[in-house]
């Protein structure tokens, strides 16, 4: 396989994997500090693509049409709007249920999720057609060989990747990190040291659901398409990721949702039959890594499971 | 066994007491349905057909020389096969309901003909293409008024290599639909002498095409062959072009639709489509067709097959004003169907229920709409496809 080929098909992967790890943290945060697996999350993030959609147009409506101004304000709402979404699902929804078994907030969570779907299916305007998702970043490419590099595509990655680190200082180097971080280690120790348990897990709430709208938006960006169903993928698939990292790291997620990406790509290019069966072989290795580490790749360090 | 003959008694005197009352209005109640996708990626065409067949009923209704008045029931399946089976189920088992215009998808189809053949509905298909539907087994109830999807792969295969295109990479969707069209397609194809370089089979909901699309690139054929429905067709189109492929998408009737040019806007330019029967505005009732679709005000246009939804349930109604709201005589009618006039053109349906179109319409589209192959400015020379002798 010459070099441009395989560029092309790392790049695809580290997109692809990006998204997926994106989501896979937000699953990580709310499982880290609740002890729940909040299967809306998917949802949220088709709710945020639609809402970056729903801005572009009434901006558009009101004159406004110049690239960086329109994504930026496409990016806030999307994000300050999951952002709230979050924090009220948490707040109505999973707070509630916290003394109840684990089992009910999935399932609840997973009925959300067809909620926000469904509406999004049936009150945005056409909502069961796909949706052209405006190319705002630079539409540059740069062909080399068999390698179509394009500069939105490194822009996004770059976002990305920078999104990721800033989770990483927020959750290490600042107040409300050191809390988050507590109260997933010890809940009622870090409750009578003074933090404010609702008031974190509302925040983590937020901070995955942000994540969910901007991964929503860089997928609008990246395939110029969205529809109604892109997050029921995106959120078994990041879920999966969560699970293999490690319910419950940060660093697992990250590592799931490339090593998931990873495994799609080789099971399109390198198995010999149909790549319908991608989905198939990458959830198989899935399963095979479940058996061989239950726990996931990276441990939490500090487990529950005795 | 006395009380259960008594009871059939009273049913009976009940019965025939129902029927004097009815024969005193003024005209019969009769029920017929429709069943298409009218959610989901697909949602259009369904809407589309669903507004064709009401259409045909109220023009039916507004005639004082019917001799029945006919209310349609209408349900949706989402393009799915599971919930296919349970709508045409739930229409079938409603003895009330005389006969069906039903489905524009074809996993749909197939998958419903054995409950239609099951409880003796008469059905006629108004949009789905693939061959086994009519084909597979020989069921009295099911009747097709459009073409097969292999007339449209064959017309397909013709005009490609005429155009002198030699490679091509097939992406299908793994449904009985892609899989359908993929085969045809491969065979017509194999005996005008076009070579297939690559398969993919994919999924119908995949999101992702950019691992099959660099596998593509570097197989580097000149078309690209794209069997399946509008919704990932917008993807692949669109994710073709952020690889940096040249080549022609070529469709099938699966992309005719308005919806697959407002998904992927400027780039929808020089995509190749086909469909059988020509297009509504040159049918022999087209002009007529549209202009009674216009005045009702429908949200939705016909789509590629409002026409034959219109068709099919112009012929239920034919039909049972001739031979009374009876679901056994009706399939004993539409038997013998031959040269019967409709807005699609003369229908005869064969041994097996199929209408015999021989017409296919070639299309590209040419500033955001499909436009006839022999008409366009590909065709006088004005415009090129990529790679286009």
């Amino acid at each position: 396989m010459d070099a441009g080929l395989l560029a092309q098909y790392v790049m695809n992967g580290l997109m692809l994997g990006m998204m997926y790890a994106l989501v896979a943290v937000g699953f990580t945060l709310f499982f880290g500090v609740l002890d729940v697996i909040k299967f809306s999350h998917g949802d949220v993030l088709t709710v945020g693509a639609f809402t970056a959609l729903a801005t572009f147009a009434g901006l558009r409506g009101i004159g406004i049409d110049y690239g960086p101004i329109n994504l930026f304000a496409m990016l806030a709402v999307a994000i300050l709007s999951m952002a709230a979404l979050g924090m009220l699902i948490a707040r109505l929804i999973v707070l509630p249920l916290r003394s109840a078994p684990a089992l009910n907030v999935l399932l609840i969570t997973l009925m959300l999720g067809t909620v926000l779907r469904e509406s999004v299916r049936l009150f945005y305007p056409q909502g069961a057609n796909p949706k052209p998702f405006p190319a705002l970043l630079t539409q540059t490419s740069i062909d080399l060989g068999r390698f179509n590099l394009r500069l939105d595509n490194g822009l996004m990655l770059a976002a990305g990747v920078l999104i990721i680190i800033g989770l990483q200082v927020l959750l290490n180097r600042t107040k409300l990190g050191l809390a988050i971080r507590a109260v997933a280690q010890d809940e009622e120790t870090a409750r009578t040291m003074g933090i404010n348990f609702t008031a974190v897990v509302l925040m983590t709430f937020a901070i995955g659901s942000a994540l969910a709208a901007f991964a929503g938006v860089i997928n609008g960006l990246y395939y110029n398409e969205i529809n109604f169903s892109i997050g029921l993928y995106l959120g078994v698939i990041g879920f999966s990721a969560a699970i293999i990292g490690g319910l419950g790291s940060v660093y697992g997620a990250i590592l799931g949702g490339f090593l998931f990406a990873g495994l799609q790509t080789i099971g399109t290019v390198v198995l010999p039959f149909a790549s319908a069966y991608k989905d198939v072989f990458a959830f198989a290795v899935v399963i095979a890594i479940m058996a061989w580490r239950p726990t996931g790749l990276i441990q939490e360090k500090i487990s529950e499971r005795v | 066994m006395l009380l259960r003959s008594r009871t059939s008694t009273m049913l009976a005197v009940t019965l025939l007491a129902g029927t004097l009352v009815a024969t005193a209005e003024a005209k019969d109640k009769v029920k017929v349905g429709f069943i298409g996708p009218l959610t989901g990626g697909v949602s259009v065409n369904g809407l589309g057909g669903r507004n064709s067949a009401d259409l045909s009923v109220r023009l039916r209704n507004t005639d004082a020389k019917a001799k029945y008045e006919y209310e349609l029931v209408v349900l949706d399946d989402e393009c799915k096969p599971n919930v296919a089976v349970q709508v045409a189920t739930k229409m079938a088992a409603d003895n009330e309901i005389v006969a069906a215009a039903t489905h524009y998808c074809s996993s749909t189809a197939i998958a419903t003909v054995d409950t239609y053949h099951k409880f003796g509905l008469p059905v006629v298909v108004w949009g789905a293409v693939l061959p086994d539907i009519t084909y597979r087994n020989k069921y009295a109830e099911v009747h097709r008024v459009n073409g097969t999807m292999i007339n449209q792969n064959e017309a397909n295969a013709e005009l490609v290599t005429k155009l002198g295109y030699k490679t091509f990479a097939v992406i299908h969707d793994t449904t009985d639909y892609g899989k359908g069209h993929n085969q045809y397609f491969s065979e017509a194809l194999a005996k005008k002498g076009g070579r297939i370089v690559g398969t993919f089979g994919v999924t119908a909901d995949q999101q992702d095409f950019t691992a099959e699309l660099t596998q593509i690139k570097a197989l580097n054929p000149e078309v690209i062959y794209f069997g399946g429905l509008t919704p990932i067709g917008v993807r692949i189109r669109a994710q073709m072009d952020k690889l940096g492929i040249k080549a022609v998408f070529d469709g099938t009737s699966g992309i005719v639709s308005e919806a697959f040019i407002q998904g992927v806007g400027p780039l929808a330019e020089g995509v190749l489509a086909f469909r059988e029967g020509a297009p509504t505005e040159k049918l022999p009732g087209g002009k007529f067709f549209m202009e009674k679709y216009t005045a009702q005000k429908y949200d939705n246009p016909p789509e590629a097959y409002g026409a034959f939804a219109f068709a099919a349930m112009d012929l239920i109604l034919d039909t049972i004003e001739k031979v009374g709201p009876d679901r056994k005589k009706v399939i004993a009618e539409m038997a013998s169907v031959k040269d019967r006039d409709s807005i699609v053109g003369k229908i005869t349906f064969d041994d097996h229920g199929q209408n015999t179109v021989p017409i296919i319409t070639k299309y590209v589209i040419q500033d955001g709409k499909f436009v006839e192959w022999d008409n366009s400015e590909y065709t006088s020379g004005k415009r090129k496809l990529p790679g286009q002798k």
